[in-house]
Parts: structure tokens; C-alpha cells; sequence
């Protein structure tokens, strides 16, 4: 199982060096791993059919107790399939649609590397690998969307569904946390049997408005539907391939896979269930508003994904067969158009359907293909899209609670669901021949590879739905429902309302497709309303996360020391003052006992040798004054014994002075730059501030949290270093190579200093 | 005695704090020489003080004959008096080379990459 979902990381990775080594066999050749994933996900169907769950499981951080698990029932196995088989088609189908273009192989490493995320977001039974692999998905969909990273409107397009998916991934991942928390435990197995205890926890609706919004995001469901037909600028092998069949179904997988445990309540019921219709209303009229040939198939698979979403919410036993059975068809009807979107494109040029008409003799395969699938798509017997709708108003019409809405709005879409197939299965086809860019031909059969076969099983599951019905369909609406259901599947259902639904949407949406050339443009003059939409919503946070972290950045960065240092000092004295004042209230109090004059004296010329330094205006002064100040330093180490430290401070100083001399000399002298008020504040501060390391350091002197470890050097100094000088031991043997890093320091410094007075002379010279 | 030490501590990290926070680069590196000096006291003074216990070993010995005051903290000073002495030359070569190129002793004009 593991080599199954990293058998795809393994050649995608080696895809940029093999593909311009295969020239143009690679697609095929490629097209076997999918296809190898296929087969072999197919023998575990009849196990999985029984209504067993296969756990494979391998320690992944075994510390943090994360196993990489994998959970095999219906439902992963029904996707594992549809991403194994449609991607084998993909691949295929990539293999002569990219040929010759310079970023192949890149193209199949992404689309391989995706391929195997969502296999293991499908198949991954932790949550936190569940959401590694559903962040590699939209990382990979982002670098696809983006493939033709020359245009603008690719790179935009690729950010906004990176933006909304990733923006919907973070809630996702604290959904996921909170659910770990209130289920116990960060396995799905387990979580799936903890339904109860999740439904009736504190936690249960934060949790569930969090995961609803990472799955509506990637399944991209209204408000956030627009960043879909904006990821049509990406090559039509991955619209077809993540942005219909797989990716964009990892929401609703995601809400399928969590039905058991998180479904059944009232908010599940209304938020699911209203959004999915409402997204599945918009969609379909936004479908049959456009007329760019993928923009309309992107905004069908809204349409698709919202009815999904619809039937999760609804939750009953009918919609779970029917949210199945429609998944099913969707992907291998959508799968198919968007290929055929592809081959009009690469065969003709054009990519608008008012353009197009009477391609039926040039390319009557593809015509025939595109039929039969947008037969499909409209939901007319006998194809097996009709089986999934005939399911689907059986289940609004008894939904609880909302079934009247969400029957009206089903009945309105289908109406317009019916049109959109005509325009995709009539209107390029049939017809005066219209004059194309391109002499179209019938397409090779790399192309034509799958749009055949997933139409032919779309016609055949229609025949004989019992056929997905009894093996695999069943074991994903087990898996959905998290109890045994019955699934019947038939195509004939007798004469019933829902029968009498799918006429009357069927004869209005023929009367819409008939009306077309005048609805269309009719409904396109709405667009001036879509400033009011979500899209220009997404535009005026981006541009105000710009501006905000414009304005801060002048704020915060704004380029002067001073204001640099008062924000640290400002916020240390407050952190300070506050830790002073609530846990040590009693100060200490000033003993100046047995203190020598002449210590005093010293002490006393160093202050003032500082404040002079301070308040001078003259430069010289300035200079003697920090003499004066580092000598005073010097004689206070040697008072308190610190020979050493007092003899080296009295030969820096020295040099210290010369050096200042002779380099402020070359300076202009002190003026006064700031504002009587500014020198206020800087000394109220400045004051504050030493006033506070006066207290620390008093309050130092007086506790001792731990023995000093100069004990081992004062004990060590003789019998090991072989020195009577302690400090000197301390520096050239315990602490040796602190001193040579203090030396390479000194160094690189001298450096410095030569390369700068180099440079000066240099620049005199020329 | 404690008290004393603490006091001039203070006044030399207020001292240096207000030379930092002026414009005039000169300033600037008063401030920093006052700084150093006052961190090095602050080590000094919190390891303790002690008058004429230098931390010397007598001939014959092993150890220290009574009490020595910590010649960690001394180690440790040196090394900062040293290596402050190599950031101050960097610097005040630093700032003369930068008044060559700007033409003024003012932070305010170099606040940009283009000067």
C-alpha cells in the first residue's frame, strides 16, 4: 500500500529526466503506472465489496505516536479507482496534447506528484497525514494552474486557488485538531465509530464550521466557487484531471468520509444542504451564461460539486446512494468533456462554442463521444447520469426540514443543466460548418483513448447499473452512511414524480437550448451585478493585506536607529518594571557602611566623568571625559581585585582615546539636531532605564539561585592547568577556544579597519 | 558598597542610552564605548565584590589560600573588554568612512540604501 502511493512521488520525480528520453511514446509508457494502480486497486474490490476495511498501518514518527495509515473501504476505493483510471487516460491524453512543449517533463512530474497525494488524501486513515496530502494537493494544483507561468493570468489565476485552498487548509488543519480532540483519537477508523461523542462535545460546532470551511474552499462551493473557473488557465489535461474528476472532490470525500462522525445533525443538515443547492443553482446558471468551452464545463462541475455537497448534507439513505452514484458519474462524464474541451481546442484553435458548429463530419468520433457524455450530463435514460438524477430528486423531494427549497432549486438547475448539454453535445457539432483556425481532423487515439472509454462505461453503467451498483457503489455508501444501506439501482424507476420532474426539466431545457443565442447574451448582461460577488471580495482583501502591511512596514521599519532602540528599551522596561513590581515588592535598602573615601571618590569621578561625556558640547571634552571615565573603570577592577581585568582595561583605554582623537578630529563638531521635547523623552527614558539595572542588579547581589561554577576553575586551576593565575588559566587552557574565537574576532575587525582605509586611499587616488 | 556600584551601573547604561538615541553618529559611539564599560561593571558587581582577594594561587599550593572573588567573571570581562575594543575601532573607522561618503554627521541621512 505504501509503495502504491509513493510509487507515483518516485516517478514523478524521475519524469524531467525520462520524458524528453521517451519522445513521444512517454505518455503511454507513463500511462502504465496509473494504470498498473488501476488493476491493482480492482482486486481488492470484491473484498471491499463484502463490507470489510482494510487498515495497512507503518510508523511514521513513532514518538509522537503519527503512523502512516491507510483505510481501504468503499469509499476510498471508489476514488483510488476514479484517480488511478481517469489519470491513466490523463496521462495518455497529456503525452500528445503537450508533445513538443518545453515544460513536459515538469508538466508530468506535477501531474504525477499529484496524482499520488490524492491517492494518499483518498487512502490516508491519520488526520495529520490526511491533511499533508491535501496541502500537497493544492500545492501541486497551484504549480499546474500556473504551467503557462509566461501569461499573467495564469500566474493570478494559479495564486487565487492557492489562496482560497491554502486559506481554507489552515481552518481545516485547527478543524482537524479539534476534532482529534473530541473524538480521542487522530485516526479516522477510530473516529468513525465515535460519532456519538463528537456530536454531543463542547467543541462540536467550532470543529465542524472549520472543516466545512476547508472542504467548501477546495470543493469550491459558493462563496467560494470563483476560484475554479479561474483555474481553467491551467493545460485542459489537468482541468480535466484535478479541476472536475479528482481534486476539487476532496472536499466533498472529505465530508463524505466524515458523515458518520460528524453528519446527522441539524446545521450539518442546513449548512450542507443549502450551500451545496445554492452552489449548485449558481454554477449551472453561471454555465449557461458563459460561452468559452471550458469555462462552461468548469462552472457544470460547480454545479456537480454543489449537488454533492447537497446530497451529503441531506444525509438519508437515498441521497447517500445518490451523492455515490452521481460522483461516479460526474467524474467519468465531465472526465470525458473536458478531454473532447481539449481535442476541439488542439484540433480547431477554438475555444468559444458560438464559434464552433458542424465539426460532426471533420471529427465524427469525437462527436459521437461528446454525445453520448453530455447525454449523460443532461440525465437522459439511458445513460447512467440518469440513473444519478433520477436518484437525486428522489432524494430532495423527501428531504427533511429544507426538501422544498432544495427540490425547486434542483428542479431550476436541472432545467438549465439540460441546456448547457446541448450546447456541449449539439451545438459544436451540428450545424452550418463554421471557418476554424485550424483544418480540424479526426484526433489520434491518445486523445481519443479517453473520452471513448469513460463515455462507453457511462452508457454501459446506464445499461446495467448493477454493474458499479452491487460491488462497488454499495461498499461507498456503507462507508458514507457508517451503516448498512440498501442500494438499488435500476434505471427504470416507473412512472413516479421524480420521472415527471426529469420530463418537465428536460423539455424547458431543450426550450432554453433552442433560445440559446438569446438567453445567453440575455443572462450575460447580469455580469454588471458580479461586482456585488464574492470574486471582488477575494480582490479587496488581497489589495487591503497589501496595504495593510504597507503602512506597517513605514511604520514599524521606518529606517531610524533611535526609534529602533526606544521600541526595545520601551518594551524591556515595561516587561521589566512589571516582573519587578508584582513579584518583588520590597526593595533593598541602601547600606553605605564602611566604605573607604577613596573608593568613593573613585566612584564618584567615574559618574561624573559620564555625565560630562553626556552633557558636553564639546568633542575633545567628550573625548578626556570617557578617558577619564575608563580609567576610573580601570581602578575599580583593580580595587576589587581584579588585577588582571584593570591592567588590560587601562592599556584599551589608552588606545582607545588616541584612536578617538585622531578620527573625531576629521569630523565636524556637535550640533544639535533634535528638539528640546525629543531630548526630554530620550532622558526620561534613559533615566528609567538605569534606574532599573540599578534595581535588577541590587537584587542580584542579594539572591543566589545557583552555586557558582567558578567553584571547579578556583579548585581545578592549580592541579590541572598548572597555572597560579586563575583568570589566565581560565583564558588560555579551560576556555582556550573562546579566546581563540575572541582573536579571530579581533581579526576579522582589523581586517575591517584595513579594507576601509584601503578603500579611502584608493578612492583619492582616482 | 553594593548599593554604590549599582548606582554608577545605572547612571552609565542611562548615560549610554542617551547618546544612542541622538542623531549625530559621534554620539552614537560615545554611547557605545559608555555602554560597554557599563556592561562590563554590571558582570563585575554581580559576581560579587570583594577587596583584596585576587584570585591568585600562592607558590606551593594547590588552591587558594581563603577566600578569592570569581575569576570566572573576570575571564569573562576581559575577553568583553577586548572584543569591545575590536567593535569600537570597526566602528569608529565605519562612521568616519561613512561621513567621507554622505557628508554629514547626521543617522537621519543614512536611513536609506542609496546614500
Amino acid at each position: 500500500m505504501l509503495l502504491a502511493v509513493l510509487s507515483g512521488f518516485i516517478l514523478a520525480f524521475l519524469a524531467p529526466w525520462l520524458t524528453p528520453r521517451l519522445g513521444r511514446a512517454v505518455g503511454w509508457l507513463f500511462g502504465l503506472l496509473p494504470a498498473a494502480l488501476f488493476v491493482w486497486f480492482a482486486s481488492f474490490i470484491p473484498v471491499v465489496a463484502s463490507g470489510e476495511t482494510l487498515l495497512f498501518s507503518y510508523p511514521w514518527v513513532p514518538g509522537l505516536d503519527i503512523n502512516l495509515t491507510f483505510l481501504l473501504d468503499g469509499l476510498s476505493l471508489l476514488f483510488a479507482l476514479l484517480i488511478s483510471g481517469i489519470g491513466t487516460f490523463i496521462v495518455i491524453y497529456a503525452g500528445y496534447y503537450l508533445h513538443g512543449e518545453a515544460y513536459q517533463g515538469r508538466f508530468y512530474l506535477l501531474i504525477l506528484a499529484f496524482m499520488a497525494s490524492m491517492l494518499g488524501l483518498v487512502l490516508s486513515s491519520n488526520l495529520v497525514a490526511l491533511f499533508v496530502f491535501w496541502e500537497l494537493t493544492s500545492i501541486t494544483s497551484y504549480l499546474l494552474i500556473g504551467y503557462h507561468h509566461e501569461e499573467g493570468k495564469a500566474r493570478a489565476s494559479a495564486l487565487q486557488g492557492l489562496f482560497v485552498t491554502v486559506a481554507g487548509g489552515l481552518a481545516l488543519l485547527a478543524g482537524l485538531v479539534l476534532l482529534a480532540v473530541a473524538g480521542g483519537s487522530y485516526e479516522l477508523s477510530e473516529l468513525l465509530t465515535s460519532g456519538d461523542v463528537v456530536r454531543e462535545h463542547a467543541l462540536y460546532l467550532p470543529l465542524l464550521l472549520l472543516i466545512l470551511l476547508g472542504t467548501f474552499t477546495k470543493s469550491a462551493q459558493f462563496p467560494f466557487h470563483f476560484w475554479l473557473p479561474n483555474a481553467m488557465a491551467a493545460p485542459t489535461p489537468v482541468s480535466a484531471y484535478l479541476h472536475s474528476a479528482t481534486m476539487v472532490k476532496a472536499g466533498v470525500y472529505l465530508m463524505a468520509r466524515l458523515n458518520p462522525t460528524l453528519g446527522g445533525t441539524e446545521t450539518w443538515l442546513l449548512l450542507l444542504g443549502l450551500i451545496g443547492a445554492t452552489t449548485m443553482l449558481i454554477g449551472s446558471y453561471m454555465a449557461l451564461r458563459s460561452t468559452g468551452v471550458k469555462q462552461v464545463l468548469a462552472y457544470s462541475t460547480v454545479m456537480a460539486l454543489g449537488t454533492l455537497t447537497m446530497l451529503i448534507g441531506v444525509g438519508t439513505e437515498k441521497a447517500i446512494t445518490a451523492a455515490v452514484a452521481f460522483l461516479l458519474a460526474h467524474s467519468l462524464y465531465k472526465g470525458a468533456l473536458f478531454m473532447i474541451a481539449g481535442i476541439i481546442d488542439h484540433e480547431t484553435g477554438i475555444k468559444d462554442f458560438r464559434e464552433l458548429g458542424g465539426l460532426r463530419s471533420a471529427m465524427p468520433l469525437t462527436a459521437l463521444f461528446a454525445g453520448i457524455a453530455a447525454l449523460s450530463l443532461a440525465g437522459i435514460a439511458p445513460l447512467f447520469g440518469f440513473v444519478a438524477k433520477e436518484l437525486m430528486f428522489e432524494a430532495v423531494l423527501e428531504a427533511p426540514a429544507i426538501g422544498t427549497v432544495i427540490t425547486l432549486f434542483a428542479v431550476a438547475s436541472a432545467m438549465m443543466v439540460v441546456a448547457i448539454a446541448a450546447v456541449i453535445g449539439l451545438r459544436p457539432w451540428f450545424g452550418p460548418r463554421l471557418p476554424t483556425k485550424k483544418t480540424p481532423h479526426e484526433a489520434p487515439p491518445s486523445l481519443l483513448a479517453g473520452p471513448a472509454v469513460l463515455a462507453t462505461l457511462g452508457l454501459l453503467f446506464g445499461l446495467l447499473p448493477m454493474l458499479p451498483g452491487q460491488h462497488l457503489l454499495s461498499a461507498a455508501a456503507l462507508a458514507v452512511a457508517g451503516e448498512p444501506i440498501e442500494v438499488y439501482l435500476s434505471l427504470w424507476h416507473g412512472f413516479n414524480l421524480p420521472l415527471l420532474l426529469s420530463a418537465t426539466s428536460l423539455a424547458v431545457g431543450l426550450l432554453l437550448y433552442w433560445q440559446w443565442s438569446r438567453v445567453q447574451p440575455a443572462l450575460a448582461r447580469l455580469a454588471a451585478w458580479d461586482h456585488l460577488g464574492p470574486e471582488r471580495g477575494y480582490e479587496k482583501v488581497m489589495a487591503s493585506i497589501v496595504s495593510i502591511s504597507d503602512s506597517h512596514t513605514r511604520l514599524v521599519q521606518n529606517g531610524y536607529l533611535r526609534y529602533y532602540i526606544l521600541t526595545i528599551i520601551s518594551t524591556l522596561l515595561l516587561l521589566l518594571a512589571w516582573t519587578i513590581l508584582t513579584r518583588y515588592p520590597v526593595l533593598p535598602s541602601p547600606d553605605l557602611s564602611g566604605i573607604a573615601p577613596h573608593t568613593f571618590t573613585i566612584l564618584a569621578i567615574t559618574a561624573l566623568a559620564a555625565l560630562y561625556a553626556v552633557t558636553t558640547r564639546s568633542r575633545l571634552g567628550a573625548v578626556a571625559a570617557l578617558g577619564a571615565l575608563g580609567f576610573g573603570v580601570a581602578l575599580i577592577y583593580v580595587l576589587f581585585s581584579a588585577a588582571d581585568v584593570g591592567i588590560t582595561q587601562v592599556l584599551v583605554e589608552t588606545i582607545t582615546v588616541i584612536m578617538l582623537v585622531l578620527v573625531l578630529f576629521r569630523l565636524p563638531g556637535f550640533l544639535d539636531f533634535t528638539l528640546s521635547g525629543s531630548r526630554l523623552r530620550d532622558g526620561f527614558i534613559a533615566v528609567l532605564f538605569g534606574g532599573t539595572i540599578t534595581l535588577i542588579l541590587l537584587m542580584t547581589t542579594e539572591v543566589q539561585f545557583f552555586p557558582p561554577i567558578s567553584e571547579y576553575f578556583i579548585e581545578n586551576s592549580g592541579p590541572l592547568g598548572h597555572g597560579r593565575n586563575i583568570v589566565n588559566v581560565i583564558l588560555v587552557d579551560f576556555r582556550a577556544i573562546d579566546t581563540l574565537g575572541e582573536i579571530f574576532v579581533l581579526a576579522l575587525a582589523a581586517i575591517g579597519v584595513y579594507a576601509m582605509l584601503k578603500l579611502r586611499a584608493e578612492d583619492r587616488k582616482s | 558598597m553594593e548599593f554604590l556600584m549599582a548606582s554608577l551601573v545605572g547612571i552609565l547604561f542611562a548615560s549610554a542610552l542617551y547618546m544612542m538615541l541622538r542623531r549625530s553618529i559621534v554620539k552614537l559611539v560615545i554611547g557605545l564605548v559608555l555602554l560597554s564599560n557599563a556592561a562590563n561593571l554590571l558582570i563585575f558587581t554581580a559576581s560579587g565584590l570583594g577587596s583584596g582577594q585576587p584570585p591568585l594561587i600562592p607558590p606551593g599550593a594547590d588552591v587558594p589560600v581563603g577566600a578569592v572573588s570569581d575569576p570566572l567573571a573576570q575571564a569573562l570581562i576581559l575577553t568583553a573588554i577586548v572584543i569591545g575594543f575590536g567593535v569600537l575601532a570597526f566602528a569608529v573607522v565605519l562612521i568616519h568612512r561613512a561621513y567621507e561618503v554622505v557628508g554629514a554627521d547626521d543617522m537621519d541621512q543614512m536611513k536609506d540604501t542609496d546614500t
